[in-house]
């Protein structure tokens, strides 16, 4: 807009001039939100976690690394990290392939695209509350006209309690398929918009260079072109399968317990901390050593996928 | 460390340090440190309820502080998760010089609960055995038991008599009952949705002559007796009779009324819903004998009206309490059963109510004075509980060895044991 450009610049030029105030002015609301909100918290559990802090966040009893040694030795928690990170191994990897397959399908549908792109994203904005009751007391009750076991009823299997029993673990294929069925959609859209930031010039050279369409056009021009984008989504999943705690907790919590399997390190610490257990500093040590893993396991994916790096 | 920077600024900092903490902790938003409830300005007190499920119980408890007329009450109503606003304002913000909750011994040796031997007087001869028993602790009484709630089995006469079967009256009776109740669509028994696991609680150590802790302090489960009963137990979740996976849990009756199950373990509360649809078909047991040290039981739990002892108002707090749990027994009456269904802690009261006088609720009255125990004794707290139901679990549920569960949980019990007691 050249018409608007130079009283727009002379303005700013104004503004610049003028001492920092300006400056403070617009950042200033934002940092303030950001300390109180992020930074004094984040290292206010740093320092409760020194210290015996049980029902307190002022606490008085300097304890070193107590709570951490205890934290590393509990059983229940390392139980939980280890099953979250075996759960990260498994469920990363499978939201990655399937919402890359999705938004494929969905890149290449030639009408109704836009409806096709809705209906898949349309999970991603439903509560994770109501979808973990959805799950548990319609698809997978243990009743007979329960959805799950209605469609068994058709092979005359018997009915499952699918969220009752531990042997087989029939409770990781309710989270699973709600955890897909919540995530897929969101990671679809993002690869779609990294599949429509491809140069078409790219795949119209390579036909004319003899490549077929398909598989070798996908392995050779579209995968290496969405690799940002797929570092990107594989960083974000992992974050999250890490802090998953919505729908673990509506889907195998009940009255103010959670059963020693399948629980997710947040739960385990929300019951220390935040539960009649309102302790503190074994709760912050926890979350403390759960944030280090993320940034561990963030950095050595980083390294080698090369997210960050530019582009060759 | 209470009670030493009640300064204004020191309060308001920590309130904040709080909210800031609880919320860093573990990354949840935890939407807590509501409103205090503080009465606006001088000289009021402050009374914290719970939100009860039941209508007009609301109205009916503002109702009767409004009555009082020798200092002003501000009732705070509290949605959502009332432990943990309690708790959280008890230990650092503002509590509430009057509030409902269980006597537990880390309160009270963190000097949190006055003692109300004063306040309940002669009137203690009247409270229930079990209600008393939930709140009292080293001989003082800290809270005065405000409603009795209990949990039984339910059974439908007609499904029993057909199958030519007795009311169970041992556990071995009620594995057989259920198995032979057990047919097509229906269940024989419904113990929640996780096999009793997280609702029994010490009723099965009780059926086998144990208990949660000892009179000299150890845990009182580490015994081949509890390995016994949980293996039962775990053989009963195994054995395809008992109801799981329902779409409503234990503490709703519908299960009960829909027909999925013969028999079940509720509450109280449910009685009148499962009147209105099994008139007469149906009747009530406590949870039955294992062997020949137990005997059959109920668990009694009843929330009761505390003080602050901490609070600048600690005298007139107590004498609020006595006046409104003590001196007006028709307040008790109508809290009871004006509402919801529940008995009232004076046996006094419960031989008179109507409600009560016949039929399984009048049963009902008779387990809680003749086999009600506490179900949440004041030395059993939240983490020996978690320690305790996680074992259930692996071993009811997952079918580990009983003998090493109990054993390692038993473990962190006698810790927390010997940190009160030590």
């Amino acid at each position: 807009m050249p018409a608007s450009a130079p009283p727009l610049r002379r303005r700013i030029g104004a503004l610049l001039d003028r001492p920092a105030w300006a400056f403070w002015v617009f950042a200033g609301p934002f940092m303030i939100g950001l300390a109180v909100f992020s930074y004094i918290p984040i290292l206010w559990s740093v320092y409760l976690s020194f210290f015996e802090a049980r029902n307190t966040v002022a606490p008085s009893e300097f304890v070193g690394l107590r709570n951490y040694a205890q934290m590393l030795t509990s059983a229940a928690f390392l139980d939980s990290l280890l099953t979250f990170t075996l759960f990260a191994l498994f469920i990363v990897p499978t939201t990655v392939a399937a919402s890359l397959a999705l938004a494929l399908l969905v890149n290449r549908a030639r009408w109704a695209q836009p409806f096709l792109r809705s209906v898949y994203f349309l999970p991603a904005a439903c509560s994770y509350v109501v979808a973990a009751l959805i799950w548990k007391l319609s698809i997978f009750n243990g009743v007979r006209f329960g959805l799950a076991n209605t469609v068994l009823g058709w092979f005359r299997a018997e009915p499952q309690a699918w969220l009752s029993v531990t042997d087989p673990p029939w409770y990781w294929l309710v989270l699973v398929t709600l955890r897909l069925w919540l995530q897929v959609g969101f990671y679809m859209l993002i690869f779609l918009a990294g599949l429509q930031r491809i140069p078409a010039v790219l795949y119209e050279a390579a036909y004319v260079d003899g490549a077929r369409r398909g598989w070798s056009t996908l392995r050779h021009i579209t995968l290496p072109q969405l690799r940002t984008t797929t570092a990107a989504v594989l960083l974000l999943n992992l974050i999250a399968a890490y802090q998953a705690f919505d729908e673990f907790y509506n889907v195998l919590g009940s009255d103010g317990a959670y059963p020693p399997y399948a629980r997710p390190p947040l739960v385990y610490l929300y019951y220390t901390a935040l539960g009649s257990g309102q302790d503190f500093g074994r709760g912050t040590a926890g979350a403390v050593i759960l944030a280090l893993l993320i940034a561990i396991v963030t950095l050595l994916q980083g390294r080698l996928l090369g997210f960050g790096r530019e582009r060759t | 460390m209470r009670g030493q920077d009640r300064t204004g600024s020191a309060h308001t900092r920590r309130r904040f340090l709080q909210m800031a903490g609880v919320s860093a902790a573990a990354a949840v938003a935890a939407a807590c440190g509501s409103d205090t409830g503080r009465g606006g300005g001088g000289g009021g007190l402050s009374h914290w309820y719970h939100q009860y499920g039941e209508d007009g119980v609301e109205e009916a408890v503002r109702r009767y502080a409004a009555a009082y007329d020798r200092v002003e009450v501000s009732v705070q109503w509290t949605p959502g998760n009332y432990d943990t606003k309690l708790l959280s304002a008890l230990q650092g913000g503002s509590p509430p010089d009057v509030f409902e909750y269980q006597t537990k011994a880390d309160l009270v040796r963190a000097g949190t609960l006055a003692p109300l031997d004063d306040v309940i007087g002669d009137a203690k001869d009247d409270f229930s055995a079990a209600s008393l028993a939930s709140h009292t602790f080293e001989g003082s009484v800290y809270g005065i038991p405000q409603a009795v709630d209990t949990q039984f089995l339910v059974y439908r006469k007609s499904l029993l008599d057909d199958a030519g079967l007795e009311p169970p009256t041992s556990f071995e009776a009620l594995v057989d009952a259920a198995r032979s109740l057990t047919e097509g669509d229906r269940k024989g028994l419904f113990l929640g949705n996780n096999g009793g696991t997280d609702v029994l609680g010490p009723v099965p150590l009780w059926s086998n002559g144990l208990d949660y802790v000892t009179d000299d302090h150890k845990a009182g489960f580490d015994d081949p007796a509890a390995a016994e009963v949980f293996g039962g137990l775990h053989d009963l979740f195994e054995s395809g009779a008992l109801l799981l996976g329902a779409p409503t849990d234990w503490s709703d009756p519908s299960a009960f009324l829909q027909g999925l199950t013969a028999m079940q373990w509720t509450g109280l509360w449910t009685l009148p819903q499962i009147e209105e649809e099994f008139p007469g078909d149906y009747g009530v047991l406590p949870w039955p004998a294992f062997g020949g040290d137990g005997s059959a039981s109920v668990p009694v739990g009843a929330f009761g009206a505390m003080a602050y002892a901490d609070g600048p108002m600690v005298e007139e707090a107590k004498e609020y309490i006595k006046w409104l749990w003590i001196d007006q027994t028709e307040y008790q009456e109508d809290f009871n059963l004006g509402y919801g269904f529940h008995i009232p802690p004076r046996t006094s009261l419960a031989e008179k109510a109507d409600e009560l006088a016949s039929g399984p609720a009048a049963e009902v009255v008779g387990f809680v004075d003749g086999l009600g125990r506490p179900s949440s004794p004041p030395e059993w707290t939240p983490a020996m509980d978690s320690a305790y139901k996680d074992a259930l679990t692996n071993i009811i549920k997952s079918g580990k060895d009983p003998e090493g569960e109990l054993k390692a949980a038993a473990g962190t019990v006698q810790g927390e044991l010997d940190k009160i007691f030590g």
